[in-house]
């Protein structure tokens, strides 16, 4: 019976949560975290592929910044990225942890494609494209409403759900593909009807249309009614209630113009890039919108910078592989290494490590 | 005040992006580069087989290593068209794309930039397409899928003879990714290479639906397997089914190379497409500023079509001399892989499950016609008699496979498209 030891050990440190820090040494945090990454990979680099850092860094923004190609590409890149971040952004924000934005972007897609492949030719082309949007934002809007009603009504968990509703659009996306190639190659190839029209360079019109929905997206999440609400469930789904707030109807909402965003970047990849659908159109973007959403606090703005980063690491090992003609292993490598300083950078934002009282110097245990 | 100049700054960055000319940056430096576009790295036995054979031509022409540019990872969208237009910029005056739905994307940048040479192996579109920088590129691979059923037939033949099973048991379980010609032609070669040697051999199809699903053909192979299959051979490009097949000690006939270092017990022999000759060929004629065919058919004999060393481990005795012997009778043309007396087709025209429609055959059910859909268009529709002689002319009116019959024997327990 040890009845003395009336004292509980306490391991040497201990977490506690900040204050919230300044913006600007919250900032510097971050920088640090990024710095401390690529200094990491060059590290890596040399010992692994025997490239000199400076090589190696150089060769990461010229992935990006190489020539005006890749600086069109890169913002074409960024901006789908960030139009389908912009899309599960509004869900996030109410905590409905959609992580279906793949199957609803895919979706999207799909239906803009079956409306060129049934009607391409027959009507004029700026019907035509008005009717793929159509199709697109309706399809994908009830891609986000299906899971939406689920929880509103029977609380289904909803990660599960769109998780599953992106399985569903894949194989839909299989079906149709195999039912519109007879000679069963399952490739579609590029459509000749249903192109958006260019204007000045092919991408720009896609780039414009979605800096137009972030500073759409920001002023609705920060400047109206819906959008408040939007935040208040996401705080407290009772004080909602308590100020009188239709939870259900607000969830059913968003998830539904969660989806419908989802839909216009299916349906600007159809008109404005691909002409076309496969199972791999939108090529896990769903999933790494997750990441730029989070990383940004889910503000739109914010996530220009994020979305700009993530294609800049993703271009910048791209084109790592091709200098250093290795696979993609050492560069998907980079990417993880660098988001992983990142997020978790976040955590010493968040908590401060501090050494717990008892083990401080000159304190005897007693 | 200090987020708000942030975002401020961001917003700019985005725009100066937008804000830079659009200038054509093309190198011309007189110096030749090829570029290579691959839908996998070397992950994929697939993408691998073409890494390699890029290689082994760069040496044999001497070109050196920054002479040769690889875009790894490229996605059948118009992301192909990007990665293309980029390999322009860097001073590529031939370009090769490995997907096959590569096609559209490099069609796409053949027309924008017709001072370089597009080149896109198992495409079907630039015979009817008529652009002079664009051109597609295939094998005969069904020459080395009928050898290696040769290696399969004799490995059922001693199984038989050891008795192992009977010779009603002697049943091939195939693995392939889609019901696609270049699938079926594949599959079917390869049994008339077994059935040559084997005659009781009959064989199950399970499709995956995917080039590239490691678990998905590991489930095909053992779905096979316990269906009673003897001997297991693919045409997908992970190694899931020659790994299930080493767990379970069941021979298997290989694709895209050997797989001999992980199956050393089970590994019989393997065809590929061995893309060297064509590398270099395209390589030599831009150099040589020649014209290079529309259409190529690599053949056994341009080497094109391989069959690496057996593994006299799994293999029947005598395979190697054997297929040395039948290769000769290939190469001479006194024996065609798709001879009609050699096999026979069932026709169902009418009802719901019609079958090989586009095809005639005699009171024996031997293939008198076929029209075949060389020439791709929206109606999927056959627009050339292929076959004639006597046997089924593959490979011959356009490169890319185009046998989609449905032969006795092989029963197809899925269909993917």
């Amino acid at each position: 019976m040890k009845t003395n030891s009336n004292h509980t050990r306490e391991p040497l440190f201990h977490l506690v949560k900040r204050d919230a820090l300044p913006f600007q040494k919250a900032l510097l945090i971050r920088v640090i975290a990024v710095v401390l990454a690529v200094v990491l990979c060059a590290l890596l680099s040399v010992a692994l592929i025997g490239a000199s850092p400076i090589k190696f860094i150089g060769t990461l923004f010229d992935g990006s910044f190489g020539s005006s190609r890749r600086l069109w590409k890169f913002a074409k890149d960024a901006c789908a990225l960030l139009c389908i971040a912009l899309a599960i952004t509004p869900a996030f924000r109410m905590r409905f942890w959609n992580i279906g934005a793949e199957g609803q972007t895919l979706i999207g897609a799909l239906a803009a494609v079956a409306v060129v492949h049934y009607l391409g030719g027959s009507v004029d082309n700026w019907l035509l494209l008005v009717l793929m949007f159509i199709a697109a934002v309706v399809s994908s809007g009830i891609w986000g409403f299906l899971p939406a009603i689920f929880k509103a009504k029977w609380n289904t968990n909803e990660t599960l759900f769109t998780l599953m509703m992106n399985y569903i659009a894949t194989g839909l996306t299989s079906y149709f593909l195999m039912v519109w190639t007879p000679s069963g190659s399952s490739v579609l190839g590029a459509l000749p009807f249903g192109h958006l029209p260019v204007i000045g360079h092919e991408y720009l019109v896609f780039i414009l249309v979605t800096l137009i929905l972030t500073a759409l997206l920001y002023v609705y999440l920060n400047y109206t009614k819906q959008g408040y609400e939007i935040s208040v469930v996401g705080e407290s789904e009772n004080t909602a209630r308590y100020i009188g707030i239709g939870v259900g109807k607000v969830v059913i909402r968003t998830m539904i113009i969660s989806g419908a965003i989802c839909g216009i970047a299916g349906f600007l990849i159809v008109s404005a890039l691909d002409h076309s659908v496969t199972t791999t159109t939108v090529g896990g973007m769903g999933f790494t919108a997750i990441m730029v959403s989070w990383l940004a606090k889910f503000n739109p703005l914010y996530m220009l910078g994020t979305s700009a980063l993530i294609t800049f690491l993703e271009q910048g090992s791209a084109q790592i592989s091709t200098n250093f003609n290795i696979d993609s292993s050492f560069p998907n490598m980079i990417v993880g290494i660098v988001l992983f300083f990142i997020i978790g950078c976040e955590f010493f934002i968040t908590y401060k490590i501090k050494r717990s009282d008892s083990h401080k110097k000159g304190e005897k245990i007693k | 005040m200090f987020k708000k100049l942030l975002s401020v700054c961001m917003v700019v960055f985005m725009l100066a992006a937008l804000c830079v000319p659009m200038t054509s940056c093309t190198k011309d430096d007189g110096v030749f580069r090829l570029g290579v576009i691959l839908l996998h790295d070397e992950a994929s036995t697939y993408d691998l087989n073409f890494i390699e054979a890029v290689n082994k031509a760069a040496a044999e022409l001497g070109l050196a290593e920054d002479q040769v540019i690889f875009k790894r990872d490229i996605p059948e969208s118009n992301e192909c068209f990007e990665a293309a237009a980029d390999l322009v910029d860097q001073g590529c005056d031939v370009i090769f794309a490995n997907s096959f739905g590569h096609e559209d994307y490099v069609i796409k940048a053949a027309k924008e930039y017709p001072d370089v040479e597009f080149c896109h192996a198992t495409g079907t579109k630039a015979h009817t397409e008529g652009l002079d920088n664009y051109h597609n590129a295939f094998a005969s691979i069904y020459e080395g899928r009928f050898l290696a059923g040769i290696a399969a037939g004799m490995k059922l033949n001693e199984m038989i003879e050891d008795g192992d099973i009977k010779a009603e048991e002697a049943k091939i379980g195939y693995v392939g990714a889609f019901t696609y010609a270049e699938v079926m032609s594949g599959y079917t070669s390869f049994y008339l290479g077994a059935k040559y040697m084997c005659p009781s051999v009959t064989m199950e199809v399970q499709f995956t639906g995917s080039w590239y699903n490691e678990d998905w053909e590991k489930n095909a192979a053992i779905a096979l397997i316990n269906n009673g299959c003897v001997l297991i051979s693919q045409h997908a490009d992970s190694m899931g089914a020659p790994s299930v097949c080493e767990d379970r000690g069941v021979p298997n006939v290989s694709y895209n190379g050997s797989t001999i270092s992980t199956c050393e017990n089970t590994f019989i022999i393997s065809s590929k497409i061995d893309w060297t000759p064509y590398f270099k060929l395209i390589c030599e004629k831009t150099q040589a500023d020649e014209a290079i065919p529309a259409d190529w058919t690599g053949t056994i004999a341009t080497g094109s079509v391989a069959l690496t060393d057996v593994n006299t481990k799994a293999a029947a005795e005598g395979t190697q001399a054997k297929i040395d012997e039948i290769k000769a009778k290939l190469v001479d043309g006194t024996l065609h892989v798709f001879d009609t007396t050699t096999f026979t087709v069932t026709v169902v025209t009418e009802g719901e499950n019609t079958m090989n429609t586009k095809a005639t055959v005699d009171d024996n059910g031997h293939l008198t016609g076929y029209m075949a859909d060389v020439n791709t268009d929206a109606a999927f529709a056959g627009d050339t008699q292929v076959v004639s002689d006597g046997y089924f002319h593959e490979s011959e009116f356009r490169s890319a496979p185009y046998f989609d019959i449905e032969i006795d024997g092989i029963e197809l327990l899925n269909r993917k498209y």
